[in-house]
C-alpha cells in the first residue's frame, strides 16, 4: 500500500458572522488549498463533506457545494462526528486514497454558525450529548467540560490559575494569528478581576476565558496518493499514523472524569501505526475548546503524565521555545471553534509547520506534527500524525 | 381516564424540555409517577442499566426487568450552570452532576434544596423523584 500526503491546506478567515453563504463561505478555503497544491478542481476525485448538520437550513450541503466548487461530475458526500468531523475527513480519505479508489480528494469542512442565535446553538450543541437522558435537564457543552475540569482538579489538584495559563498561551499566538476570530489581548489578572469579562462565571468552575467562541469558517485539505503526491508537490506532508475512538455519549457510562478516553486510545493507535512515540512529537495542535481540554489533551497524548500537564504550562514547555509546542495558531480558543472547519485548520497549521511555513510561529526543523481532534465531550476522538 | 392513546408518547413528561417523546422504555416515565426512579438490568447476564434501555447489547436480548434506584451514591463531579440554553433559562443557575451508586451511575440535577456549600465531590447523595409544573416529571440529587 503507498503511502498518503497531503498536498495543499487552505482556510478562510474565521469570523464571528460570514457575510455570505454556505457555499461562498467554503469557496474562501478551498481556492486557498487549490493555489496551495498547485491544482484544479478538475484533478480532484472525490470530495468530502465535513460539518455539523444542525446548524444548516441547506439540506445536504455536499452537492450544492460540488456544483459551485466546479467538482461535477466527480462523487461528493457528507461525513459528521461533531467537532472531529474534519479530522474524521482525512481518515475518510485516506482510506479513500489507499484502497486505490481514488488519486486526490478534497477534505472539506464548514461551519456558519452565525445563522441562529447563542442560545439556540448552545442548544443544539447540548443536543450533541445524550437528547433522550441528559439534555432534558439543560445540559451544553461547558457545563460538561467543566465536569471534567472539576474531576481534573479534584484529583490531581489542578488550579484555575492553571487552566488561566493555557488561555493567556492562547491569546499570546492568537494574536498573530491573521484568520483568528478573537485576536485581543489576554492576561493572567484579568481572571482574577471579577469586573473583567474573562472571570465571568459560564457553568462551574468555567469561565468565560476558559471557553473558545463559535465562529463561521472553512477549511480544505488536498489528500493524494505516493505517486501523485511526488509528482505534484515539492514538500508533501505525509499521513504517518491515525487513530480513532468512540465513547459512551451519557456521562453516566463512563469511568473516567479527569481524561478523555477516545483521545488516549485514538493516540496508541496513531502512535503505533507511526512507528513513534509522544517524544517523537515536535509540535501539535490540540482540541482547545476549553481550556481543561488543552491541559488533558498533554495528559492523554502522553506529552505528560496523568495529572502533571499543570507542570507542563506552569513551565511554558507548551510555548514555542518549550520542549512540545501546542497550539501554535492560538487554538480554537483564539480562531473560535467553526465545528467542521476545525479539523482542517488544525491539519492545516500542522502541515505549514512541517513544511516551514508557518512564519512567526515555525518551530524548528520539525519532522513530526500531531492532530488531536476531539467531537462533542470526547464522544468521538482522532489522533492524526503528519510528518515530512 | 381518557381513552386509550394510539401513540404512547408518556416519555414527553420527562423533564424540563423533553426531546423525545416516544421510547420502549416509556414505563420509566410511570415509575416516577409512582415516586420510584427505575433502571433496567437484563435477566440474561445481570448487567444494570442506567439510564434504562429496552435491549442489551452484551446479549443481543431485550430481556429486562426493572430495578429501583435506591439507596446513597458518591457525587462524582458537579457543575454549577450560570448560563442555560434555550428553554432552561429560568432555571438558572442549577446545578448538573454525576452520581456512582456502584452498580451503575445516574446524571442528573442536584436539588435547590441542597445548600451550594455542601456540595462537593465525594458527598453522599440520593436520588428521588421531582414533580415539576404542569404535571412534568424528573428526577434530582438530594444530600443523603
Amino acid at each position: 500500500m503507498g503511502k498518503v500526503a497531503i498536498i495543499g491546506v487552505g482556510q478562510s478567515a474565521f469570523v464571528r458572522s460570514y457575510p455570505g453563504s454556505i457555499r461562498e463561505l467554503v469557496f474562501d478555503g478551498f481556492k486557498e488549498a487549490l493555489g496551495d497544491a498547485q491544482i484544479r478542481a478538475k484533478d480532484i476525485g472525490a470530495s468530502v463533506v465535513c460539518s455539523a448538520p444542525e446548524y444548516d437550513k441547506q439540506r445536504s450541503p455536499a452537492g450544492v457545494f460540488a456544483e459551485y466548487l466546479g467538482l461535477n461530475p466527480q462523487p461528493t458526500f457528507y461525513v459528521e462526528t461533531l467537532c472531529s468531523s474534519g479530522s474524521t475527513g482525512l481518515r475518510l480519505a485516506y482510506s479513500l486514497i489507499s484502497s486505490g479508489l481514488h488519486d486526490m480528494v478534497a477534505v472539506i469542512g464548514f461551519q456558519k454558525m452565525s445563522e441562529i442565535s447563542s442560545a439556540e446553538s448552545q442548544e443544539r450543541m447540548g443536543r450533541g450529548a445524550d437528547i433522550q437522558w441528559e439534555s432534558t435537564f439543560g445540559t451544553m457543552m461547558p457545563a460538561y467540560y467543566a465536569m471534567y475540569a472539576r474531576g481534573h482538579m479534584e484529583k490531581y489538584g489542578t488550579s484555575l490559575e492553571d487552566l488561566a495559563l493555557i488561555r493567556v498561551k492562547a491569546s499570546t499566538y492568537g494574536q498573530l494569528n491573521e484568520k483568528a476570530v478573537y485576536r485581543k489581548p489576554v492576561t493572567f489578572d484579568m481572571f482574577s478581576d471579577p469586573e473583567n469579562r474573562m472571570s465571568g462565571p459560564v457553568a462551574s468552575p468555567l469561565r468565560v476565558g476558559d471557553c473558545c467562541a463559535n465562529a463561521d469558517g472553512s477549511s480544505c485539505i488536498i489528500v493524494a496518493g505516493e505517486e501523485k503526491a511526488k509528482s505534484l508537490s515539492k514538500k508533501p506532508v505525509w499521513i504517518r499514523g491515525l487513530g480513532a475512538a468512540s465513547e459512551s455519549v451519557n456521562l453516566a457510562g463512563r469511568n473516567l472524569f479527569s481524561g478523555l478516553t477516545v483521545a488516549r486510545k485514538a493516540a496508541e493507535q496513531a502512535y503505533a501505526m507511526a512507528g513513534i512515540g509522544p517524544k517523537d512529537i515536535d509540535v501539535a495542535e490540540v482540541h482547545d475548546c476549553f481550556t481543561i481540554a488543552e491541559l488533558m489533551a498533554y495528559e492523554n497524548l502522553g506529552f505528560a503524565e496523568p495529572g502533571e500537564g499543570k507542570e507542563l504550562i506552569r513551565n511554558k514547555e507548551t510555548y514555542k521555545e518549550g520542549s512540545i509546542p501546542v497550539n501554535l495558531d492560538g487554538g480554537l480558543l483564539s480562531k473560535g471553534h467553526p465545528i467542521g472547519a476545525t479539523g482542517g485548520s488544525q491539519i492545516r497549521t500542522v502541515v505549514l509547520q512541517l513544511r516551514e511555513e508557518a512564519g512567526d510561529i515555525q518551530v524548528k526543523n520539525p519532522e513530526f506534527g500531531l492532530v488531536h481532534n476531539i467531537g462533542g465531550v470526547g464522544l468521538y476522538g482522532n489522533v492524526s500524525i503528519l510528518g515530512r | 381516564m381518557s381513552s386509550k392513546r394510539e401513540i404512547d408518547d408518556r416519555f414527553n413528561k420527562f423533564g424540563r424540555v423533553s426531546f423525545t417523546a416516544i421510547t420502549k422504555v416509556n414505563d420509566f416515565v410511570d415509575h416516577l409517577e409512582a415516586g420510584k426512579i427505575t433502571g433496567t438490568r437484563c435477566k440474561d447476564c445481570g448487567l444494570y442499566f442506567f439510564p434504562p434501555r429496552a435491549d442489551c447489547h452484551q446479549c443481543l436480548t431485550s430481556n429486562m426487568e426493572w430495578f429501583e434506584v435506591s439507596g446513597n451514591g458518591t457525587l462524582v463531579t458537579f457543575s454549577r450552570l450560570q448560563y442555560a440554553p434555550a428553554g432552561f433559562e429560568e432555571d438558572v443557575p442549577y446545578y448538573i452532576a454525576v452520581v456512582d451508586f456502584g452498580d451503575y451511575k445516574v446524571f442528573g440535577r442536584i436539588s435547590k434544596d441542597v445548600a451550594e456549600n455542601e456540595i462537593c465531590v465525594g458527598m453522599a447523595m440520593k436520588a428521588a423523584v421531582d414533580k415539576l409544573p404542569n404535571d412534568r416529571l424528573s428526577y434530582v440529587f438530594q444530600k443523603a
